[in-house]
């Protein structure tokens, strides 16, 4: 599991690989919140989605930002991996990308210009959300089926493409009632309710899929004694279930105490399915084809990079810690003055 | 043939994404820095005027970083998508510096933007003029690092070769290559250039809709200033620039100059049809000697022709020459369209400035002093920078070709093996949504011109002196 330290070829690439995952988790977590408010939008009123809006406008360009660190840290600690995976990816990261664009500049138009045009933003707010999701899910669902292409692996990645995204509606629910008050905090319970049914899903699918894919990773889970020291992982995500599941019955509580509990929770959850993938994929990048030590960069160009990470990400969680502090409590309108 | 095909498509993506993004953020790395000097002149004089046009501004910025953000995430996925070569060949230098960009400048960027837009009442004043300082410090440092990368591949130096991957020797060496310095200062003053133009423009249109506010008086006279101080230092480095390509990439010049056999006292070729099958040019019209002496300080001064640039067996190492020879003259050409329009602006204001009673009150320069026929004139030349611009980057990208890497890997090396249609439909898919995102950003630059005009946007200065007359004939009716 853990590599020889003493070796700069062996834990340059698991340091990198970590790095890498850790910028994908927070990704997910955090571009997870703010899609998932995108997707949710047709659900809401007018009056509703400004204050939506409002509740992620600070947040979304950092968020997305760590899609842009894990690209990268793919692009320099592991590039003959990035070529081979992207490559396979092909359109679904082009389906991405365009819903990015969109999503990204609807956030400015539809504030900015004529008030006629703003329902078409709005629209297209919705629709670069949810391209977004659906081609992260179905990348997802192609990456544990080994990149393979055929109409079997597509079925699955088209489920996980669905089940990705009504997680991603998921967070965004629950970052909802944390932002949100009345009428609006209400319906984003609901919403949670009834997403909450997608991730046990998709949690599910996802969990029985990758042992029958691959014989490895069905060992790794269920031999004697790994299996043992593994089960902390299912059994501690059924426990989180149950609570957010008994949670967002009950919510929201009188004096709205708590309401920053069901997406806590819900990070931890999401945190948990993505430690289990991770395990089941470690050492390889490319799924049964490239370990991350066959696919690592120069150790003296990734050095270089990790002296400065080990300064800057402190600095960055520092500064993300600040903005999240200031525009702390309940979302209100965005205005620039 | 199907290799080729795939290779035109690439290039042509890259190309269109790539010119797509640049324009973005040639307007925020300047922007933020004339955001940054109006608040700080806000905090100076609590005159409202400068928060006005802060307020008018930051909202063009916004839209423009949002935009900038978007593309450029496009970008990081190309190299794998489309040209897993390179970072398979140069992976180890391009990723570190790639790496510096995401974690030294995007995330700056990224949250302190935040607090700039949204945070005025939040946080107190000098955080929040902080935070305009980070957001314009964050788009310069990414500037940095990006054309540290791009000079590199112009000018490589500071690595060894084994077995057919870079690796690093001298980091030193890799970022302060031989163009960067050159690359860097033009690049920087070009996007000064873009939002002086921009900001003159839109300001301009303003008043000729009969906006008579401090704010817009304020901005025209920034923009214009600005622009007139800026461009002869742009010409300059441009000479500077060009010189240092004549040492380390002679092809391009000779490209840029039409100029087929090596030959002294080279004219300056004003016009040209150059024709790369017979290898020589058509309808040629130059100044004698003129090319030899700004690229070598003398008339008669010899300057290499493309004809060096063809192997032995017939193989072409020179890019194309038409486009590299045009887009030049694009560049040039707008660039002394700035020159001649700021110059004139900036004489007329100062020929008109008001002679005040009291000295210390006295304007350098009076915005009444500017003609009708000139405000029109920087309507249109709102968007020259742009142009210059992507002329500019045309020239030395285009120049660059057929390498990736200067000397050490071509484009056709590095592209990836994807079939060609599914390349040609994801071009299309991104023409599409880059032409209505343009006219929709364009769109939206002129509303809130309008909008602002109008008086209609919150501004807390007065409108006494608005001309709101005007503004009503002016305006079509909604």
């Amino acid at each position: 599991m853990f590599p020889d330290f003493a070796n700069p070829a062996e834990w340059l690439p698991w340091a990198f690989a970590s790095l890498m995952g850790f910028s994908i988790l927070v990704y997910v977590i955090l571009d997870g919140f703010d899609l998932g408010v995108g997707i949710l939008f047709p659900f809401a009123e007018d009056a509703e989605k400004d204050r939506m809006i409002g509740s992620i406008g600070p947040f979304w360009d950092a968020n997305e930002t760590w899609l842009v660190l894990a690209v990268g840290l793919l692009l320099v600690a592991f590039p003959s991996a990035h070529g081979l995976i992207l490559t396979s990816l092909y359109l679904p990261v082009f389906v991405m990308l365009i819903g990015l664009i969109l999503r990204g500049v609807a956030f400015e138009f539809r504030a900015k210009a004529h008030a006629k045009h703003k329902k078409l933003w709005n629209n297209l707010f919705f629709i670069g959300s949810t391209m977004t999701a659906l081609s992260q899910g179905f990348m997802l669902g192609l990456y544990i089926m080994g990149l393979e292409q055929t109409w079997a692996t597509y079925a699955f990645a088209a489920l996980t493409a669905l089940f990705l995204t009504v997680g991603y509606s998921f967070i965004g629910a629950t970052w909802l009632i944390h932002k949100t008050e009345d009428g609006l905090q209400l319906k984003s319970v609901q919403w949670a309710r009834e997403a909450l049914w997608g991730v046990i899903l998709g949690i599910g699918a996802v969990s029985l899929a990758t042992p029958l894919v691959s014989a490895r990773i069905f060992d790794r889970w269920l031999q004697f004694p790994e299996a043992l020291w593994l089960a902390p992982i299912p059994i501690i995500s059924g426990l989180l279930v149950l609570w957010l599941w008994r949670m967002v019955r009950q919510m929201p509580y009188p004096g709205d105490v708590r309401s920053w509990l069901p997406f806590a929770v819900a990070t931890g959850l999401f945190a948990l399915a993505y430690i289990g993938l991770a395990y089941s994929f470690y050492p390889y990048v490319v799924p049964e084809r490239l370990t991350i030590y066959e696919a690592a960069a120069a150790p003296e160009s990734l050095f270089i990079i990790l002296v400065g990470a080990c300064f800057v990400v402190p600095v960055i969680a520092g500064y993300s810690v600040l903005a999240y502090t200031i525009f702390r409590g309940k979302a209100t309108e965005l205005r620039y003055d | 043939m199907e290799a080729l095909d795939t290779l035109i498509l690439s290039r042509i993506q890259f190309a269109a994404n790539i010119s797509f993004h640049i324009l973005f953020p040639t307007i925020t790395i300047a922007l933020g820095w004339v955001l940054f000097f109006f608040r700080v002149r806000f905090a100076q004089t609590a005159d409202a005027k400068w928060m006005d046009a802060y307020r008018f501004w930051v909202k063009i910025f916004a839209l423009s970083f949002a935009m900038g953000v978007v593309s450029g995430i496009t970008m990081s996925f190309q190299f794998g998508t489309n040209w897993p070569g390179f970072m398979e060949t140069v992976g180890n230098i391009a990723g570190p510096l790639l790496a510096y960009e995401v974690l030294t400048a995007f995330f700056l960027e990224a949250v302190f933007i935040g607090i700039m837009l949204f945070g005025f009442s939040r946080v107190p004043g000098w955080l929040h003029m902080l935070a305009t300082f980070l957001v314009a410090f964050g788009t310069t440092v990414s500037a940095f690092w990006i054309i540290v990368l791009n000079s590199w591949m112009h000018t490589p130096q500071g690595f060894e070769m084994i077995d057919g991957v870079a690796f690093a020797t001298d980091w030193w060496a890799i970022i302060f290559n031989p163009s960067m310095p050159y690359r860097f200062a033009h690049m920087w003053i070009a996007s000064g250039l873009t939002v002086s133009f921009l900001i003159a423009g839109v300001s301009a249109f303003r008043w000729l809709l009969g906006d008579r506010s401090r704010d817009v008086r304020i901005a025209l006279k920034t923009g214009v200033t600005l622009a007139a101080l800026l461009i002869p230092v742009q010409i300059f480095l441009g000479d500077l620039h060009g010189l240092n390509t004549k040492e380390y990439q002679p092809q391009k010049v000779a490209a840029m100059e039409g100029l087929w056999e090596t030959s002294s006292n080279v004219p300056l070729l004003l016009f040209a049809l150059p024709d790369e099958d017979a290898r020589e040019n058509h309808y040629e019209v130059g100044i004698p000697g003129l090319a030899s002496l700004i690229l070598t300080h003398s008339w008669d001064g010899e300057l290499q022709g493309l004809n060096e640039f063809v192997a032995e067996d017939g193989t072409v190492m020179h890019p194309p020459v038409a486009m590299v020879f045009w887009s030049f003259r694009t560049m040039v050409g707008t660039g002394t369209a700035m020159l001649l329009l700021s110059w004139t602006a900036v004489f007329l204001m100062w020929k008109r400035r008001r002679m005040h009673a009291d000295p210390s009150r006295r304007h350098w320069l009076a915005v009444e002093g500017l003609p009708k026929p000139v405000l029109w004139a920087l309507v249109p030349m709102a968007f020259s920078g742009w142009v210059a611009t992507l002329a500019g980057w045309y020239t030395t990208e285009i120049g660059r070709q057929p390498w990736l890497v200067q000397g050490v890997m071509t484009t056709e090396m590095a592209v990836a093996d994807v079939p060609a249609p599914m390349v040609a439909g994801t071009l299309v898919g991104y023409l599409i949504a880059y032409g209505v995102l343009l006219f929709a950003y364009i769109s939206v630059v002129v509303y809130l011109a309008r909008k602002a005009a109008r008086g209609d946007d919150g501004r807390a200065n007065d409108m006494s002196h608005s001309g709101k007359a005007q503004v009503e004939i002016l305006t079509p009716a909604e």
